[in-house]
């Protein structure tokens, strides 16, 4: 079955073109996944709620193909909401190691991103950047929704980046 | 030969259930719950060490994030306790605005409680429609004062920015909006026999255990205790306006989820009324000095929250910022019941009744 | 009185610059502020006062330039037409001013003057019920003209103290006051080696019958520790607050678990942030703070072992 590319008329070259898609694995790959974020529900504090209402009906996630996973081995990725304390910060290193790869964190929140408000407080972790390799930051007390779904959107558009170029934009 | 052993498991930090970062350990038999011990500390943020060294009107932001889901009334037992001691006279329509804005928050809690404890009960959809409800609520909040959910509007003598124009018949065409949609949830849910099955009966106790333990809120009303503190020890405008408190009688679940949902209805209520004798102009801030600082000695305020009775407890020096401030959290003190009302419950009970004394992490840990 | 004056200076001089900035929110202020704005305004301000005013107008700065200028003032002074709305003294003369003023300060619009007419009136109002209740009520009324009048709380307190005397221990009560700025709460100061029995006797004596506990909060005042209880009754809504005094060093409260159960775990909470241990306590440990935690955050003198984290 022979099909030479050199002899394409134009209307098929029309067709071709809006039909006919050629890619790399690793795009597709990256496509593919960001496209289908799953969440681990991992909210702590007041971004919390900011989370759950983004998930509601009126700034819906679902439509980027996010749904909340409760589990970690179901999810890839972690969305930090909310105020890290020293006591909770084992257990966040150890719900991180349990997703499995590819995996994604996004710190959402000025707590989770640099301690917030609490940043001098005696409790708090400056930051889960200390803790977990963090992709997006997401500032804002509570970030808004559409800053939240902004800054999944940025995620998606560094997961296909990266999948793109093979760069990583951060160190792992 | 068959051989059980007691098995400890986990109800982690991490769990599906929207409540934050609680701890359960509990011993299973089973399925039946022989001990649960509620570890709890992974939000606490150090808030009262930190007040230690802002001033009152710094403060303000931080109480909004101990129970973040009802913000406005934490704003308010600050404000009022530091009034209180300053003797401070707060301008009409400065309380006509705080009085409904809190109503106005205690519906948007009621429905986040409402919508949760559905969706641990494993009905999906009531979760989206209260979160629907709610966000016509936190449009009105946002329009006030400018945040969605951490509102940092009240201000000692006062209230930081006056209502923009249109905004009270907002509020006022909201009400009956918000009391169709009542009806609804009620014919949505209240008849549905799992849902009956799932929380009638479950986690009872009666009048002298919740009083002894110091329950406050809907969970000291479902066992008939009249106490309500914008009735018992009126603050704000509270002497002025008709509603009922509901009060049940068996002291479960059931029980806690009628007494919310009606206490929603009681709040439009209220906020109906409100509307009709808001002051049509007057001043937003009362008569402050430019300093805050209240004289030398303690003070303890007590206001009703969606979540039971939250108090404010401030040492002061007479100095800017205060001495010792310290939050009497209703979720903090309704937890301790948690302990003696599982043992001997099932598993799926314990997420009902868990769900069933609405608790906010944020207020538990503060 | 020129003792007053000056107090009143001092104390005014702070709030004089927020009162300039929004002139109808010095209509709320207690009539004692306006004597004393910056003296420049106060000589003419007050001047519309004496021409009504009675014999009770202390205060004056320069009391010889006032009957200067009765008229001048509103006229004089169109942008600030609530200063003279301010001073409505101690006496029910206040009237007299809007009249002195509104004939003055045409100038300013109707509406702020309505106002501030509906304010004095409901300021003369309040002074008149405050001058028939209070005897004198000078403006300046820093030492009070005469005690004030009991609170009605202090039955209970006394009552309470009695009971604590007699059933307790003579010693048991170091001191008892009513907190005014709590809203007159009977404060009773009980020694820790009597605060079981202390506890046990506001719960059950049918008289006290407090059998609420609210909250219990630590507080750590450098020299010594203080841990108090607010307790209600209720049914009668009778409340207390029991303050229990404590060493720092090793401070040490009796837990009064045994009694409220809802003490459980706000003193854990206050032995995990300011280390006072509370024998007779089921359980207790760290709440909320992690297990393997050094310190007590919340004493006045702790220093964080990872500042940097």
């Amino acid at each position: 079955m022979g099909f030479d590319l050199e002899q394409v008329r134009p209307e098929e070259h029309e067709e071709l073109k809006r039909n006919v898609l050629v890619t790399s694995l690793e795009q597709l790959k990256g496509w593919a996944r960001s496209h289908s974020m799953w969440p681990l529900t991992f909210g702590l504090a007041c971004c919390a709620i900011e989370m759950m209402g983004t998930g509601g009906a009126h700034y819906d996630l679902d439509r980027f193909g996010v749904f909340f996973r409760p589990s970690p081995r179901q999810a890839d990725v972690m969305i930090v909401a909310g105020t890290v304390t020293k006591k909770m910060a084992p257990l966040l290193r150890r719900l991180y190691e349990q997703m499995p790869e590819p995996k994604w964190v996004i710190a959402m929140g000025s707590c989770a991103t640099a301690g917030g408000p609490y940043v001098r407080s005696y409790s708090v972790v400056k930051g889960v950047d200390q803790i977990v390799p963090v992709d997006v930051y997401i500032p804002g007390c509570p970030p808004n929704p559409a800053a939240l779904i902004y800054g999944i959107n940025k995620l998606q558009e560094k997961i296909r980046y990266e999948a793109k170029t093979g760069k990583q934009v951060t160190n792992r | 030969m068959i051989r059980t052993e007691e098995l400890l498991l986990n109800v982690g930090p991490q769990h599906p259930s929207t409540h934050g970062v609680l701890r359960i350990v509990v011993k299973l038999d089973g399925e039946v719950i022989t001990e649960a011990t509620p570890v709890i500390g992974y939000l606490h943020r150090g808030t009262e060490k930190l007040a230690e060294s802002l001033n009152y009107t710094q403060i303000i932001p931080y109480t909004d994030r101990m129970d973040y889901v009802s913000a406005m009334t934490n704003n308010y037992v600050l404000v009022h306790a530091v009034e209180k001691m300053m003797g401070i006279e707060v301008p009409e329509r400065a309380e006509f605005l705080r009085l409904i804005v809190m109503e106005l928050q205690r519906v948007a809690s009621h429905l986040v409680w409402w919508g949760t404890y559905l969706l641990d009960l494993g009905a999906l959809s009531p979760f989206l429609f209260a979160f629907k409800e709610r966000e016509m609520i936190i449009d009105l909040f946002n329009e006030l004062c400018g945040a969605r959910l951490t509102y940092n509007y009240m201000r000692v003598g006062g209230v930081k920015w006056d209502a923009p124009p249109g905004w009270i018949d907002k509020v006022r065409d909201f009400v009956p909006y918000m009391e169709k949609q009542l009806k609804e949830y009620e014919r949505l849910v209240s008849g549905n026999e799992i849902f009956l099955a799932r929380v009638k009966g479950i986690g009872k106790y009666d009048a002298e255990t919740a009083i002894a333990y110091g329950l406050s809120g809907a969970n000291l009303r479902c066992t008939g205790v009249k106490w309500d503190l914008r009735k018992n020890e009126p603050y704000s405008l509270y002497d002025r306006f008709e509603f009922d408190v509901p009060v049940g009688t068996n002291g479960d679940c059931y029980d806690r989820y009628m007494i919310r949902f009606e206490e929603m209805r009681q709040s439009l209520r209220i906020l109906k009324q409100a509307v009709e004798q808001f002051p049509s102009s007057g001043e937003t801030m009362g008569k402050v000095p430019r300093a805050i600082r209240p004289p030398a000695g303690e003070t303890y305020v007590r206001i009703e929250s969606p979540r039971g009775e939250i108090g404010c407890h401030i040492v002061s020096k007479g100095k800017a910022e205060p001495y010792r401030l310290k939050f009497r959290r209703p979720s903090f003190m309704n937890l301790q019941i948690l302990p003696k009302l599982l043992v001997g419950e099932t598993m799926t009970n314990l997420i009902a009744i868990l769900g069933g004394v609405d608790i906010v992490l944020g207020e538990v840990d503060c | 009185m020129s003792e007053e004056n000056k107090r009143e200076a001092g104390r005014q001089e702070e709030t004089a610059a927020a009162e300039q900035q929004s002139p109808p929110a010095a209509e709320q202020t207690e009539p004692a502020a306006a004597e004393q704005r910056e003296p420049a305004n106060t000589q003419e301000v007050s001047g519309t006062e004496p021409a009504g005013a009675g014999a009770e107008h202390p205060n004056q700065p320069q009391p010889d330039t006032m009957p200067e200028h009765p008229d001048a003032s509103a006229s004089d002074k169109p942008a600030e037409p609530a200063e003279p709305a301010a001073p409505a003294a101690a006496n029910a003369d206040a009237p007299s001013a809007p009249a002195g003023e509104a004939a003055g300060a045409g100038a300013v619009d109707p509406e702020r003057e309505a106002k501030i007419k509906a304010a004095q009136e409901a300021r003369a109002k309040r002074l008149a019920a405050k001058a028939a209740a209070g005897g004198e009520a000078a403006p300046g009324d820093a030492e009070p003209a005469e005690p004030k009048p009991p609170s009605p709380k202090q039955p209970w307190l006394d009552e309470a103290v009695e009971l604590l005397k007699s059933e307790v221990h003579p010693e048991a009560v170091e001191e008892a006051v009513i907190n005014e700025l709590a809203g007159d709460m009977p404060t009773i100061t009980v020694k820790a080696e009597h605060w079981r029995a202390a506890a046990e006797l506001l719960k059950s004596h049918e008289k006290l019958g407090c059998n609420y506990l609210r909250n219990v909060t630590g507080v750590d005042y450098e020299a010594h520790m203080e841990v108090v209880y607010f307790v209600i009754n209720l049914e009668t809504k009778r409340e207390y607050a029991i303050k229990i005094r404590t060493d720092r060093e090793q401070p040490s409260v009796p837990s009064a678990v045994p009694v409220w159960p809802s003490a459980d775990w706000p003193e854990r909470e206050i032995y995990d942030l300011l280390g006072v241990d509370f024998p007779g306590h089921p359980d207790l440990r760290r709440i909320m703070m992690p297990d393997d935690w050094v310190g007590h955050p919340l004493r006045k003198d702790y220093v964080p072992l990872d500042p940097e984290v």
